[in-house]
């Protein structure tokens, strides 16, 4: 089977900076893939690979079987739904709430034309199950930090993407917004088969069925394997620098580090 | 009173702020939400310095004019992206370079620089036919843009990254604006001039966005402010006989310090009263 998402030895700098170093990824339709590792360590470049946001200095990135390019980017973007991991909005920004989310469908609707019924209804339901109804008409920029993220999350889905490409989807949400959040996630991952890539600190809120684990340090992929494969203490510690305890829970598991060596200077 | 409307020349002047302050105002809301202010002035000086180009080959100043105004606006967002500068950096080297080819164009005119300066202060009272026609034709095309693309440009304003991440080409969305931005200037400058011109892109756009949350209410009020500031600019201008330019962008301020004090946006919502989308 030709995978959905087939990156080769692709290296990305931000100038002086080199962000991914001759990085292979592949994944197949339908997987949902963690991605984990230490601050810096790539994870949000190595997403915006995958969407053509970053620009590679060589390798090359195969999405749906092709490989992207300047010409098919905009055709293959409306079928990758992006969470980026933060946003900033001016507060006066003259756009509602329910407008965000409209926008994710404008790429599919294409230029010279209108949003129909059809839209409204995919931006509305999903500003529902992400629980922002009482939001929809406010202005985007009046939004609390974790409010905001459901809008980002509502508008990636409304594109009714193939790929949806997550970052940290869950880091300004309270306990039980977390809770719902992955629950909505593994949801949509169930009931269409859409390939997921999550970019996750908290392994805890790891959705059950995440069955491949990605592990990121200095622009390299250190571990790419099972989920339950990469939940180890020796892999982990190696990751991170520090030693690392795993609990597990009947939930998920809970990881801590232990002492904080690469803190210390703070 | 009215029987200044029977002259050519106020007839050829209030159709001259009706798409002036049209045209202007409503590129205003995409220069005031992309909080990029100074591509008026750079393109007004883009403009200043191809028209000086075309005073001395002896050609018809727009052209040129125009070809600079293209030129930069195809610059600044490429140098901006490049470089990930802000955008209002790449206006600025745009805006030096233009400032430094206008100044020396300006030293080689032999003699009075008098046509030349008229590029800066504009003169809505010796407008001609040809000037109204295109200034009407730059309006059209500037509506018809924004109805046509009006939720890609929605979006671009919403946020670049967010725009191309869902497919809409944002690239071409936005380096089109900045280019019609220019083109605006271009067609406004030897009417209105350059310095109104900056007035007229930002003032009705800021005080617009002071009165409303909507994008589609915030240009619809940017253009009638436009409009309004133009109108009775060039009625005090007759009443009081002072310049038509300095009466316009007093109006435009004080139509702006009005929207300011009205603003709900600085109100504090009494508890129970919903936000609504207005
Ligand atoms: N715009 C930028 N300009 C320069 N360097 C950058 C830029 N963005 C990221 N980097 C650098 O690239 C590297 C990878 O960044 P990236 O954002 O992919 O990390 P990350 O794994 O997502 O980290 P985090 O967990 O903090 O989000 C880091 O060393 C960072 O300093
Ligand atoms: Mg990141």
């Amino acid at each position: 089977m030709v995978p959905i998402v087939d990156i080769r030895n692709i290296t990305v700098s931000y100038r002086e900076n080199v962000a991914l170093r001759d990085v292979s990824l592949s994944v197949e339709e339908g997987e949902l893939v963690a991605i984990g590792g230490p601050n810096g360590a790539g994870k949000t470049t190595l997403l915006t690979a995958i969407n053509g946001l970053g620009k590679l200095l060589s390798g090359l990135v195969r999405v749906f079987g092709v490989e992207v390019n300047h010409r098919n980017i905009n055709q293959i973007r409306k079928a990758i739904g992006y969470v980026p991991q933060r946003l900033n909005i001016d507060p006066r920004m003259p756009i509602s709430v329910r407008e965000v989310v409209m926008i994710g469908r404008y790429g599919r609707i294409g230029l010279l034309r209108k949003a129909n019924g059809k839209d409204r209804k995919v931006a509305d339901d999903l500003i529902d199950s992400v629980g922002i109804a009482h939001l929809a008409d406010r202005p985007i920029g009046h939004l609390s930090g974790g409010e905001l993220q459901k809008v980002q999350i509502a508008r990636a889905l409304a594109q009714e993407p193939k790929i949806l490409l997550l970052d940290e989807p869950t880091s300004n949400l309270d306990i039980s917004a977390q809770r719902s959040i992955v629950e909505l996630i593994e949801k949509i991952h169930r009931q269409r088969w859409l390939t997921t890539f999550v970019v996750m600190h908290e392994l805890t809120h790891l959705p059950k069925s995440c069955g491949k684990m990605v592990l990121m340090k200095n622009a390299k992929i250190i571990f790419q394997g099972e989920t339950l494969k990469a939940l180890s203490e020796n892999i982990l510690s190696e990751i991170y620098d520090c030693p690392v305890e795993l609990l597990k829970t009947d939930d998920g598991v809970v990881i801590r580090a232990l002492t904080n060596v690469r803190n210390t200077t703070v | 009173m009215l029987e200044i409307l029977q002259y050519k020349f106020m007839q050829h002047a209030i159709l001259a702020s009706i798409f002036g302050g049209v045209s202007c105002s409503l590129i205003g809301v995409f220069v005031v939400t992309m909080e990029i202010p100074f591509l008026g002035v750079t393109m007004a000086h883009a403009a200043f310095a191809g028209g000086i180009f075309g005073l001395l080959w002896g050609i018809n100043p727009l052209i040129p004019a125009f070809i600079f105004c293209f030129l930069s606006s195809l610059l600044i967002g490429p140098i901006a992206d490049k470089a990930d500068f802000n955008p209002d950096t790449a206006i600025g080297i745009i805006f030096s370079i233009m400032m430094g080819v206008a100044f020396l164009g300006l030293a080689m005119i032999p003699g009075p620089k008098t046509e030349a300066l008229s590029l800066i202060w504009g003169s809505i009272l010796t407008i001609s036919r040809a000037d109204i026609i295109l200034m009407a034709a730059i309006s059209f095309v500037t509506i018809l843009l924004l109805v046509l693309f009006f939720k890609e440009i929605q979006a671009v304003i919403f946020h670049r990254e967010i725009a191309a991440s869902v497919g809409i080409p944002e690239r071409s969305i936005y380096y089109g604006l900045l280019f019609l931005s220019g083109a605006i200037v271009t067609t406004n400058l030897n009417t209105v001039g350059g310095l109104l011109i900056f007035s007229l892109l930002i003032n009705p756009a800021a005080a617009a966005y002071q009165l409303t949350y909507n994008l589609k209410k915030m240009f619809i009020l940017s253009g009638s402010f436009g409009v309004l500031s133009c109108f009775l600019g060039l009625f005090f201008s007759y009443i009081f006989n002072v310049p038509s330019g300095a009466i316009i962008i007093i109006t435009s301020s004080v139509i702006f310090a009005l929207a300011l004090l009205l603003s709900p946006k600085r109100k504090v919502k009494q508890v129970g009263q919903v936000t609504e989308g207005d």
